[in-house]
């Protein structure tokens, strides 16, 4: 039995990029907030030193910061025919844990999704006709638009200091800048960060290509700066640590750099951590949310009463706790029907390899930061005419290499050995001299009648709880989109100078042991009715009225960028609605 | 940055009956931003005399089969040298090899490539198996233990292990993959952890190591970075 705490007015779930928002917009309204964290307190100063900080093997490949798959996993399989079995060491995505969530490991890509990603369905339905969209794709329009979502962008930007450089302002397209993207009503708050060599001499080799290159927008600042809250960041320096590690510099944006410090000042918040929650409570008709339930260190659980619900935790993790408690109705792949677990995506990242002759070219890929490079994205959303095609999506493409760690940069031209001296002297020769981005092209992963989430029947975590179990495999419009983004990326590379290119395009089977990027989306996603959504254009579930959920769990699917500032941008508009309509009058925001 | 209130208030909220993964206990944090001096330690430097793991036997075997996968050249030393086997041991006598950070729970079933790894057994248990497999491999075939061959035959049953012809009683490459990639963190991780001895890999591409600051190089283009590698532990002015 769950021994009872004193109820708060608020509960939020994951003291992550979204949970650390909402608990600093709603404690400005004086409500008395406690936010329950399943990882442990991190801080630059105490957890991040400039000493130890950039160690490749205990961060990056021993996963120092992030979730233990011994503490909870999912399971993963193809299609239905197959039995899930458990994700036993993490690979294609990262789970974080802790205070700053994500928002501690990630690059800090600071990207907004473009106007026509928000009305997806209609948009292409518009464009090509219902026909260009397969039969068993199941995208749809988000319920708001950009339009909306715009003031709230820049706020989220605004709190982290992206540097970058406008490609559009208020309608105005900007040279230097992505003229692609929607109008922004001001400035990025920094101007964008330096180059290394490899990512100019891209910028160089698409313009000659005739694309319009611009600076990747970056949540790693080119200059000190102190956001609204008074919060000062500093500059960062290209340490080639950034993605998998914390920053030691303060310069990359996240909960602990730009809104912790202010958020901790309310006397009315409270933060409690390694504790997990593991129910969101419900009345007896299952409509309203009585709080949450969750287990300390010592195992003993606790129940937590509060008047508002706000689950942030990790998209994963979002849905398996609706599942759990029974919010909503458990989607079936078969009928179509339910929404919680419809609508899973994640992306569909590709590479070429570009060797160049050592001689002539030294990269020095080492110096580079999370978000740095050069980008086109031409060839991103519906950018470009699809007709003909055979596919729809798409994604920036862009020398966005953040790293030259060791033990991970490890592209060697066709042909090497995997080891002997061949090996070695190919590692000796081209270490300096290859350009190696991971994302380089960073494709959209459209959503599908069977890739879906929900509970496993078989295994189960620390608390015997099912885990979640994913049903994901990639399709032929994501492989083609994949390989045409490749072809065009490799063109570039050519153009650069490359003498020998390796083109990696995206195949199939989906593959839960390769790393592409954590941009897991989908699962309780956003939309304009009960019959396409769980939760309605304020994040607020049709079922609870008094449960919201956060982050890129409520994406319709995946657009061709990463999908951070969206988030931030989603829960800036969450917590307006909270603040201005719902809190005078709690209930549906929208009426069913 | 605001300086944070003074009153901050840190405390336990039950009695420690089970630690969590990491060791901390469930915390009530209010106030102001929490402070633990060294709340992340350096990671300590591993002493490279002596074996934590292996067996003779077996340290034996890693060093012939990390000296092939890494064979000495004239600028730069092999695995067995760089330290990649004392490496290996010290991970393998840690929570490494006992696979502690992992989803462990069964049941165990073979999957699909794409469902990744599921096999029961720790990184630790893999190398006891097939490091006994592979010497009973060589004796059986060879009439010599597998750290007595010449290096034209390690590479003969090095080959066979890459290509699944040789499988030392485990799926097929598994202890290939396995060891390789074991082999070549050592060589390029940082030498607090035992390899890249004298950061002899770092030398050889060309990677400054553990430093922390690019912003005056990040753009001087095509222009080689001048400076020796430095390490966590470790820094060439340092030893004279």
């Amino acid at each position: 039995m769950a021994r009872k705490l004193p109820a708060k007015d608020v509960v939020i779930v994951g003291l992550g990029w979204t949970g650390a928002i909402l608990a600093h917009e709603l404690a400005q309204e004086g409500l008395d907030i406690v936010a329950i964290e399943r990882g442990p307190w991190r801080d630059t100063a105490t957890d991040f030193s400039p000493a130890y900080a950039q160690d490749e093997l205990r961060y990056r490949i021993r996963h120092e910061l992030f979730l233990r798959p011994a503490q909870t996993s999912l399971t993963f399989r193809n299609n239905r025919s197959q039995t899930a079995l458990p994700v036993r060491e993490w690979g294609a995505f990262m789970l974080g844990n802790g205070v700053g969530g994500g928002g501690l490991h990630w690059n800090a890509e600071t990207w907004r999704f473009l106007p026509s990603d928000f009305s997806l369905r209609s948009h292409l339905t518009q464009r090509y006709g219902a026909g260009a969209i397969p039969d068993d794709m199941t995208i749809q329009d988000w319920g708001v638009t950009y339009d909306e979502l715009e003031p709230h962008y820049d706020k989220f930007e605004y709190l982290c200091g992206t540097s970058g450089t406008a490609g559009n302002l208020k309608g105005v397209i900007q040279s230097g800048g992505n003229p692609f993207e929607g109008p922004r009503g001001r400035p990025y708050p920094t101007p964008a960060q330096k180059q290394g060599y490899g990512h100019a001499l891209f910028g160089k080799g698409a313009a000659e290509l005739g694309y319009k290159p611009f600076p990747q927008p970056s949540g790693n600042l080119s200059q000190a700066y102190t956001n609204p809250l008074g919060v000062e960041m500093g500059p960062c320096t290209y340490c080639g640590f950034c993605e998998w590690f914390g920053c030691a510099n303060y310069s990359k944006a996240s909960p602990q750099t730009t809104i912790l410090p202010v958020l901790l000042r309310h006397k009315n918040f409270t933060a409690r951590t390694e504790c997990e929650v593991t129910k969101i409570l419900l009345d007896k008709e299952g409509r309203h949310a009585t709080g949450v339930t969750f287990v300390d260190t010592s195992g003993t659980e606790w129940e937590q009463p509060a008047e508002l619900v706000i689950l942030s935790a990790f998209q994963l993790f979002n849905v398996q706790l609706l599942l759990l408690s029974g919010v909503g109705k458990r989607y079936d792949p078969l009928t179509g029907e339910g929404q919680i677990g419809r609508n899973f995506s994640h992306q569909t990242v590709s590479t070429a390899y570009g060797f160049f002759d050592n001689k002539k070219f030294n990269f020095n890929p080492f110096a580079a930061s999370g978000a740095i490079g050069m980008c086109v994205d031409e060839f991103n959303g519906d950018n470009f005419d699809h007709g003909g095609k055979g596919f729809v999506g798409g994604g920036y493409l862009g020398q966005v290499q953040t790293n030259g760690r060791p033990i991970e940069t490890t592209a060697l031209p066709k042909g090497t050995p995997l080891w002997g001296l061949k090996w070695k002297e190919a590692m000796r020769d081209n270490y300096l001299s290859t350009i190696n981005a991971g994302s380089a092209c960073h494709g959209s992963c459209y959503s599908y009648k069977t890739n879906h989430l929900d509970l496993d029947p078989t295994y189960v975590d620390r608390f015997g709880r099912p885990l979640v179990r994913m049903t994901m495999d990639f399709h032929d419009n994501e492989l083609k989109m994949s390989a045409y983004l490749t072809d065009r990326y490799a063109e570039i590379l050519k153009a650069m100078g490359a003498r020998e290119v390796v083109k990696k395009p995206r195949k199939g089977p989906y593959d839960v042991t390769d790393y592409q990027t954590s941009h897991l989306c989908g699962g309780a996603i956003m939309g304009t009715s009960p019959q396409n959504s769980a939760l309605n254009r304020y994040l607020q579930s049709w079922d609870v009225p008094n449960l919201f959920v956060q982050g890129a769990t409520a994406f319709p699917q995946n657009a061709g960028y990463n999908p951070t500032d969206t988030v931030g941008a989603l829960a800036y508009w969450s917590a307006q609605a909270i603040r201005s309509q719902y809190l005078k009058h709690p209930g549906p925001l929208v009426d069913a | 940055m605001p300086r944070p209130d003074r009153r901050v208030v840190l405390s336990s909220i039950a009695a420690a009956l089970a630690a969590s993964p990491l060791g901390a206990q469930a915390a009530v944090i209010e106030g102001g931003m929490p402070w633990t001096a060294d709340r992340a330690a350096p990671p300590p430097k591993i002493d490279p005399i002596g074996w934590r793991y292996f067996t003779s036997d077996e340290a034996a075997a890693v060093e012939a089969l990390v000296d092939r996968l890494i064979p000495p050249d004239p600028e730069t030393p092999g695995g067995k040298d760089c330290g990649c086997a004392v490496f290996i041991d010290r991970q393998l006598a840690g929570p490494y090899g006992s696979a502690e950070a992992l989803y462990m729970k069964g049941p165990f079933h073979d999957g699909t490539p794409q469902q990744g790894t599921q096999s029961a057994d720790p990184p630790a248990v893999h190398y006891r198996k097939a490091l006994a497999a592979l010497d009973k491999h060589s004796q059986d075939t060879l009439h010599k233990k597998f750290a007595e061959l010449s290096d034209e035959q390690k590479d003969g049953i090095i080959h066979d292990l890459e290509s699944g012809k040789v499988t030392l009683g485990g799926k097929p490459m598994a202890f290939f993959q396995q060891i390789l990639k074991d082999t070549q963190q050592g060589f390029f991780a940082d030498p607090v952890y035992g390899g890249n001895r004298g950061m002899a890999s770092w030398k050889m591409v060309g990677f400054p190591g553990a430093r922390y600051d690019y912003s005056d190089w990040i753009d001087r283009h095509n222009e080689r970075y001048p400076h020796p590698p430095v390490s966590i532990a470790d820094h060439p002015d340092w030893n004279g």
